[in-house]
């Protein structure tokens, strides 16, 4: 009897891994599997034109942050790539700030709509989280570029005489980065207060808790799951980000995205792509690594 | 009750910043929108109603072309990645942990792991290798790639329809004499529908959105509706990127809304 639901079992497995196959193997194929070649490829010698030399050399590691000197080949920090790692985090960090700020508050009111509104609201926030990234881009380029809306209302109503120039700076890149990723920190956080039992908070308050107080002690340790979530789901692809910078930032506030590009265009050093996208990887895994461990004690419900 | 349960809710000036929140989100989609109906050539400047952008799209080739393009590989992405996620969800889920499922959980949420930009150079690099070995540059490699980065999307709505779904009625077909295949054919799949339907739908939407991994991918002349706007914005905008934004937008909350019903039957 034993061997029989143990044959069964093991044809189980059998039907299980036939039914995932040709997922893993599209997977592989169009996703993962290419990723490996590029870890290699970070480990060669730039080609004469474009591509690469198949000699092994870490020079494209260490060129990401350090440059030689072309006379006596001594190495320094090469600025230029550590002032696009800075902006790319700088922003990153602004953006998932400036979103937490604002969805925090827009999440809580959505969660404390009754029932019938609330799906409502959180159907407002799907449709943008939906919406083409790049159609959103341009939206609020239309909005902050020198003859866009914001200029010509505030001249319109005489408060400024000539436009402000926003379009092609950091604050650009910021702007429509906390745009377009918005709903990305709204959503997890709105599934975490809605979780939220509100009889805590009437509890605080009988017992003399300031709202502030409320807030910080009681609301927010309690959703933390969901602020780390949004906050990581708004984090990764801002420093990710290739098309905000591409088309709000210009051709100079470029970020690590539109750096790998140049290295794959204009720029002919494959490797120097490679190892910076690899960099870029790992540092989205840390980020990854960080949020499973601080929501892995909460809640746990399957893989 | 109802009232102080709103009252205990409310905390200062949340409400507010949730107002102003929505404002900024639908203002510049609004004023995108609006603005695909300007009789005149600018995005800024309003000088009447027009449908003339819709028209100037309508009948430019390269939009058409590349709408075409969008479609199909969308549909082909949807359809590919729908039918093995759903082969997917019955394999993971229902079934005792076997060893080996969470890389294969990882694998399959890979592509919402990995930031675009990586995924779009290694596919770049690796194509690059067989479009010379092989000579072929079709739009496979849009369709596989599309295909790829749709199966987390495509499976996730099938394995919460599965989990959610009662183990009686196959028990029960089972009973019946129902072989495997008839059981699956007739009882699992009809249950399945609205979930297969959902997630046929989001990879539709998500192929259909995507920029930077077809950036990468397309060979010369595969211009997608997205990469086409993006190669529109380098030169003098005018409503026309408006008209065909709003376009997709509509064809976008239509598709979110067909979604959204579909998942309340549920409830």
């Amino acid at each position: 009897m034993a061997g029989a639901s143990e044959a069964r079992a093991i044809a189980d497995v059998r039907r299980n891994w036939a039914l995932v196959a040709p997922a893993l193997v599209l997977l592989i194929l169009g996703a993962s599997g290419p990723i490996l070649i590029v870890a290699v490829y970070s480990l060669l010698e730039p080609g004469d034109y474009t591509g690469v030399t198949w000699r092994f050399t870490t020079e494209a590691w260490v060129s990401i942050f350090m440059q030689r000197d072309i006379f006596d080949g001594t190495l320094g920090w090469s600025e230029a790539h550590l002032t696009i790692f800075w902006r790319s985090v700088k922003l990153s960090l602004l953006t998932t700030l400036i979103t937490l700020a604002v969805g925090f508050p827009t999440a809580w009111f959505i969660a404390t709509r009754p029932a019938r509104q609330r799906a409502m609201w959180l159907f407002l926030i799907t449709i943008p989280f939906w919406t083409n990234l790049l159609i959103r881009t341009f939206a609020i380029n239309e909005v902050i570029r020198a003859e866009g809306l914001l200029n010509t209302t505030l001249m319109g109503l005489g408060l400024i005489s000539e436009p402000i120039r926003i379009i092609y700076t950091d604050t650009a890149v910021l702007i429509g980065m906390a745009y377009v990723y918005l709903p990305l920190m709204v959503l997890p956080l709105f599934a975490a207060i809605d979780r939220f039992d509100l009889r805590l908070v009437e509890a605080a308050y009988d017992l003399y808790a300031s709202r502030w107080r409320v807030l910080v002690r009681v609301i927010v340790p309690i959703v933390r799951p969901g602020i780390v979530a949004g906050s990581i789901l708004v984090f990764v692809p801002s420093l990710g980000a290739y098309v905000t910078p591409r088309v709000l930032g210009g051709g100079k506030n470029m970020m690590i995205g539109n750096f790998i590009e140049l290295q794959f265009g204009q720029g002919r050093n494959w490797p120097l792509g490679s190892a910076l996208a690899m960099m870029l990887l790992i540092i989205v895994a840390f980020a990854l690594l960080l949020y499973v461990r601080t929501t892995s004690a909460g809640d746990r419900r399957h893989g | 009750m109802a009232r102080r349960a709103a009252a205990i809710a409310d905390l200062p000036g949340f409400a507010a910043v949730a107002g102003a929140a929505f404002v900024v989100l639908y203002l510049p989609i609004a004023t995108l929108a609006v603005y695909s109906f300007n009789a005149g050539d600018s995005i800024a400047l309003w000088q009447g109603f027009s449908l003339r952008w819709y028209e100037a799209a309508w009948a430019n080739t390269a939009v058409q072309d590349a709408t075409i393009r969008s479609l199909v590989v969308a549909s082909l992405a949807a359809l590919i990645s729908t039918v093995v996620a759903t082969a997917a969800a019955l394999g993971t889920t229902r079934t005792r942990a076997y060893r080996g499922q969470t890389g294969v959980y990882m694998l399959i949420n890979q592509p919402l792991m990995v930031p675009e930009i990586v995924t779009a150079v290694a596919l770049m690099i690796f194509f690059a290798t067989i479009k010379k070995a092989t000579g072929y540059m079709g739009l496979g490699y849009l369709v596989l790639a599309h295909s790829a980065f749709c199966i987390p999307f495509a499976y996730l709505p099938i394995r919460a329809r599965l989990e959610g779904m009662d183990l009686m009625l196959e028990t029960a077909a089972a009973d019946l004499y129902a072989d495997r295949w008839q059981t699956f054919r007739r009882v699992t799949l009809p249950l399945l529908a609205p979930g297969i339907a959902a997630g046929a739908m989001l990879a539709f939407v998500i192929s259909l959105d995507d920029v930077i991994i077809t950036e990468f991918v397309k060979s010369a002349g595969q211009d997608t509706l997205p990469t086409y706007m993006l190669g529109q914005m380098r030169r003098q905008l005018t409503p026309e990127v408006n008209a065909i934004s709003t376009a997709l937008l509509a064809l976008t909350v239509v598709l979110l809304t067909a979604f959204f019903l579909l998942n309340r039957k549920r409830g």
